[in-house]
């Protein structure tokens, strides 16, 4: 048996642009070889602009997902305010883009360009390295972070069978299925 | 008139007989130089090479062979059909999406020969398993069919070159050889022939074959919908749609659709197509494939 990290397969990306941020992720679930599943989506949402995106064996994707609304639905109800992805102590704080990232025993990566994650993490390093600019529009965010998830998962056997994407803006979220190669 | 008769009639090899001396250099000569392989000091090569490359047992190992594989082959009415996938992975790593997976054997049959569209005679082996070792070991059936040629003025049968590698590879069983490979040819003698050939030595004549990490889903494919008298149209969407299949499901296989017909007068190339295109135009046209999504 491999390793619990590339049992399931997926891949996961976020990146920064100009007053908004990008989060993508693939859809495949796997057991090792065998695609059991490619509708399977690894980014929740927690409140209007608050997305988190995970990989790795998909039984703890399921645990933690479940087990972090919970405890946001908790603190939404005993703060009676929405939880915010950077500092959950402050009320009234700056609407201002911001991406993170963990590993799995919990060390913090506060990136201020783009973060990844999964089976093809390091083919996301070199697409996201090569792509991505500072400061891009919703639209040319949208476009590199696709180009950097599909062009990564096609290098990877583990992860793809299309993808999801989110653009979140101050106001509003887009929500987009990416078409990707069925291998 | 004996002119005549000896142009048109074929020459009687039966009776045409070596010298003694020619059929003891043939027999007893050595095996070629690059046949000799270092073998590493090691008390027991073959459980240090198994130490060294089993990445299932151990997955630190340090060399990660390739593996990872959807080939197929079966015998049909009009001839045989071979189709492969293109993959090449590493451990999860796709090493390439382009690799040539049905390997021309015997000297007639390569491509620079013979540059046109027409059927190519000769024999095809497919590649599964270690990539090196499918390829080399094919190349060096190439070279003992073409000796064959030479020496018995006519072509071999896919019984005698498959036999040749069968005896190769169980020569070195244990030492880590990864191949299984599929062995096609039309030949006057036996007519289409099929045999499977595996790195363990087993040598199997059969109508159907597949091989390789994805063979259960082209299996799937193949054993609802084949008949031994399926038309040629028909056998090659049936080749393309089973590795399609296997290339949809199993991680280690996709990229293009390696597809080729091996008939009477030799084997004929039906295009190396990307898989996605065809997914696409296979899901929307007849409805299959209805597990993929394409909305929100």
């Amino acid at each position: 048996m491999g390793s619990p990290f590339d049992i399931n397969g997926g891949a996961c990306v976020a990146m920064v642009g100009k007053d908004c941020v990008a989060i993508a992720c693939d859809l495949r679930l796997g057991m090792q070889a065998l695609t059991i599943s490619n509708n399977f989506p690894k980014i929740f949402n927690y409140a209007p602009s608050t997305y988190l995106g995970l990989t790795g064996l998909a039984t703890d994707v399921n645990t933690v997902s479940d087990l972090f609304r919970y405890k946001v639905n908790m603190y939404r109800l005993r703060e009676e305010r929405h939880i915010s992805p950077s500092d959950p102590g402050q009320p009234g704080q700056l609407i201002v883009p911001f991406i993170c990232g963990f590993d799995s025993i919990g060390c913090i990566d506060f990136a201020k360009d783009f973060i990844v994650s999964g089976t093809a993490s390091d083919q996301l390093f070199g697409t996201c390295e090569g792509l991505w600019e500072p400061d891009l529009g919703p639209e040319d965010l949208f476009e590199t972070i696709s180009q950097a998830l599909l062009s990564a998962v096609d290098r990877d056997a583990l992860s793809g069978w299309g993808a999801q994407v989110y653009i979140i803006e101050k106001d509003k979220v887009t929500q987009r299925l990416l078409k990707g190669r069925q291998d | 008139m004996d002119k005549l008769v000896a142009q048109y009639s074929r020459p009687s090899h039966q009776n045409e007989s070596y010298s003694e001396q020619e059929q003891q250099d043939l027999t007893e000569s050595l095996p070629p130089l690059s046949l000799k392989f270092a073998l590493p000091p090691v008390a027991n090569p073959s459980a240090f090479l198994r130490a060294m490359t089993d990445d299932h047992s151990n997955p630190s190992c340090p060399i990660k062979l390739a593996h990872g594989t959807t080939t197929l082959a079966f015998r049909f009415q009009g001839g045989i059909i071979v189709c492969t996938d293109s993959r090449a992975t590493a451990g999860n790593w796709i090493a390439s999406q382009t690799v040539k997976k049905v390997i021309p054997v015997s000297r007639l049959s390569r491509g620079e020969d013979k540059p046109t569209n027409d059927p190519t005679p000769g024999l095809l082996g497919t590649m599964a398993g270690g990539a090196a070792d499918c390829q080399y070991w094919l190349r060096y059936l190439s070279q003992q069919c073409t000796l064959h040629e030479i020496r018995h003025k006519r072509r071999i049968t896919v019984a005698a070159a498959s036999k040749i590698l069968a005896n190769l590879t169980y020569s070195y069983k244990g030492y880590g050889l990864s191949m299984g490979t599929m062995l096609a040819g039309v030949t006057p003698q036996e007519g289409p022939a099929l045999y499977y050939i595996d790195s363990d030595g087993t040598r199997l004549p059969g109508n159907l074959f597949c091989v390789g990490s994805g063979q259960t889903f082209a299996y799937g494919v193949l054993d609802a919908n084949y008949r031994y008298d399926l038309t040629e149209q028909e056998a090659l969407a049936l080749g393309r749609r089973a590795i399609l299949a296997a290339m949809h499901r199993d991680a280690y296989s996709g990229g293009f659709i390696n597809l080729y017909h091996v008939k009477e007068e030799g084997w004929v190339h039906h295009g190396f197509d990307d898989m996605n295109p065809i997914f696409w135009k296979t899901k929307l046209e007849s409805g299959e494939f209805s597990n993929v999504t394409s909305e929100l």
